[in-house]
């Protein structure tokens, strides 16, 4: 329980600093902060409307203490590009993000722990050989670039799947499921997860066949052999549940990852999901949006660190004693 | 591939500390060059980075435009999206420059970017973690508090902030990487002083009137300069990733070629479209090169010197 109580406080105490160092980095940039808001035909009288209406005409100590209570009450402010609430607004492309992000990160752990426990099975030959530089090579090329390979190839060259976005345009639905699991929607999906899927599935890969080479060396193993257990049994029974515990722990660390990380895959299919919306956010330097969609990026990161940690004690009482004492 | 086993790898290169400097950073010195010998892979790794490191430092020589010239053909017109061929090994993009010297001069971007991105990064690493370990109590609980923040920040968005916020240059996300990724080394570093500090060769020092900043640097810290190695081989490819993900943003300077810029550029002039693979594969695969070599650089040593040791 106190472990946990400290852990709570230590979270809280990252997104206040990370809230902290974001509120004064966009507030010294350079320029205007409503520059990209102001044109030409706005009056000086508006200017000095608009200014009050955000909150800009207070002094940045008195602004910084409103921004902490709004965020303490889940308010991240207006955008001052849609006028429109930061929270709305990322609530309403976050599912998007959430959904890429699961659907790759199942897809590449399935794939990574299988391939990762048949890649200790053949350890030494040339499998082995082969695939632990192809796992390597998929971690090493960049996401987007892979996402453009495939751009290039499976939309534009065959046409199979539609070339960015989430929905065609000008479709409708009645429901929010609906649209989720239109055919137009999963078509949209398939080539972004796919090339995210390529990129993670690396990790589980080589963790799964580090820990299995690992496991397959511990006495309950010999154990298992002389008891005249099938080999079958004890590789899938006895050591691969075991090796499986770093890897659940790298999953909820990878969706926390993998939410900030998803910014250039986002960009390169043009799925409207978090990622995307801070990139467009920073570029028109709309600062309450794009601090908004960051402190929600490291939320979502540190909340994932904190589920691994926790998953991680649940699964291994080793772990859980070693704590506690 | 042949693993070598635990016992060759400790007959050959004793992790037993000595007390002197220059015995201790020799033994660096000749595992950094014995390594690619037992193993195929991390030599793999040092050749491509040769063959990187050579074309960086003598790209000005092998290209065979100015990458950032536009270029016309013999009748005055835009030399606009050519195919490959004598004149532009790798053709043209769409503004008319040629592609084979944009690569060649991009391995420059790329290789300042990664050796100075690793060394930051490794240098203030190895330091925290000499620190932190060394000495423990506040210093460490300070130094350890300020990794998890660090390391709750998320990677990517940050330096996408950090480079809108400052102007744009490469140097931001060397900037950046130094920042947030140094947490990592600084961590296994702590542990493995942790452990050093405990050993007779440090009480022997101790005993002989040495100061502890003294025995830090100059008994302890020898000893983990391979580690910090291993983390500097995959630094490099994180940073050129990383240079590469922020062009590609559009948050990269303009006047620099790079393989990041190269591929922003061929995203945004529609070369997809139009399926010019040989505008946009190459960088990819020059990132992938290098990345990789860092990757089975870092494996290689991993599993010779410490092979109990997994990161």
């Amino acid at each position: 329980m106190r472990y946990l109580f400290n852990r709570l406080v230590h979270m809280i105490l990252v997104l206040w600093v990370v809230g902290t160092v974001l509120f004064f980095m966009f507030r010294i940039m350079p320029g205007t902060p409503l520059a990209a808001f102001i044109d030409q035909t706005t009056t000086a009288e508006q200017q000095q409307a608009l200014i009050a209406q955000f909150g800009l005409d207070k002094s940045l100590g008195e602004q910084y203490w409103l921004f902490l209570v709004n965020l303490s009450q889940g308010d991240l402010g207006q955008s001052f590009f849609f006028k429109k609430p930061v929270v709305d607004i990322v609530l309403e492309v976050l599912p998007n993000t959430l959904i890429l992000t699961l659907a790759s990160l199942v897809i590449a752990y399935v794939f990574g722990i299988l391939a990762g426990a048949w890649l200790a099975w053949k350890r030494g030959s040339w499998i082995e050989g082969v695939g632990i530089p192809l796992a390597l090579t998929t971690r090493a090329a960049p996401e987007f670039w892979l996402g453009m390979v495939m751009l290039a190839v499976f939309a534009f060259q065959f046409g199979w799947f539609p070339a960015g976005g989430a929905n065609a345009s000008g479709a409708a639905w009645d429901s929010e499921w609906q649209r989720i699991f239109s055919l137009d929607y999963l078509s949209h999906l398939a080539l972004p997860t796919l090339t995210l899927a390529i990129y993670l599935q690396g990790l589980p890969l080589l963790l799964m066949r580090s820990n299995m080479l690992e496991v397959l060396q511990e006495e309950f193993i010999t154990m298992g052999k002389m008891k005249g257990l099938s080999t079958r049994t004890i590789v899938l029974r006895h050591a691969a549940r075991n090796a499986l515990l770093p890897v659940a722990t790298a999953f909820a660390l990878g969706v926390g990852s993998a939410v900030g990380g998803n910014v250039v895959v986002e960009t390169v299919f043009s799925w409207p999901g978090i990622g995307r919306l801070l990139v467009n956010a920073v570029s028109a330097s709309d600062y309450p949006l794009a601090q908004g969609a960051f402190l929600i990026i490291t939320a979502v990161l540190i909340v994932m660190n904190f589920i691994a940690d926790i998953t991680y004690q649940l699964l291994d009482p080793r772990v859980r004693v070693a704590t506690t004492a | 591939m042949q693993r070598p086993p635990d016992t060759a790898a400790a007959a050959t290169l004793p992790l037993r500390p000595r007390r002197r400097l220059l015995p201790a950073t020799g033994r660096v010195l000749s595992a950094v060059i014995e390594v690619p010998r037992r193993d195929r892979y991390a030599l793999a790794g040092v050749i491509i980075y040769a063959i990187f490191i050579l074309v960086a430092v003598f790209a000005d020589r092998l290209v065979t435009h100015d990458p950032l010239e536009m270029l016309f053909t013999p009748d005055y017109e835009l030399a606009r999206n050519l195919a490959p061929d004598g004149t532009f090994w790798l053709g043209t993009t769409y503004s008319g420059r040629d592609i084979f010297s944009q690569l060649v001069m991009g391995s420059r971007s790329a290789l300042i970017v990664g050796l100075t991105a690793a060394l930051s990064v490794v240098s203030i690493g190895t330091v925290v973690g000499l620190v932190s370990g060394f000495f423990g109590g506040w210093a460490d609980t300070i130094l350890m508090r300020l990794a998890d923040i660090a390391l709750g920040i998320p990677f990517l968005p940050f330096v996408i902030v950090l480079a809108a916020f400052l102007e744009p240059s490469q140097w931001n996300v060397v900037f950046g990487i130094a920042l947030l990724l140094w947490p990592n080394t600084a961590r296994v570093i702590r542990a493995q002083v942790m452990s050093l500090r405990e050993r007779a060769f440090v009480e022997a020092a101790r005993v002989t009137g040495a100061g502890p900043w003294h025995i830090l640097f100059v008994h302890i810290a020898p000893n983990v300069l391979a580690l910090s190695f291993l983390y500097a081989s995959v630094a490099v490819g994180w940073a050129i990733l990383t240079e590469a993900s922020i062009s590609f943003l559009g948050f990269g300077p303009s006047d620099t070629v790079s393989w990041g810029y190269m591929l922003q550029d061929a995203y945004a002039s529609q070369a997809l479209g139009r399926g010019q693979f040989y505008w946009f594969v190459p960088p990819g695969l020059c990132i992938v090169a290098v990345v990789v070599a860092g990757f089975l650089i870092s494996r290689g040593y991993e599993e010779v010197m410490f092979p109990k040791l997994k990161g």
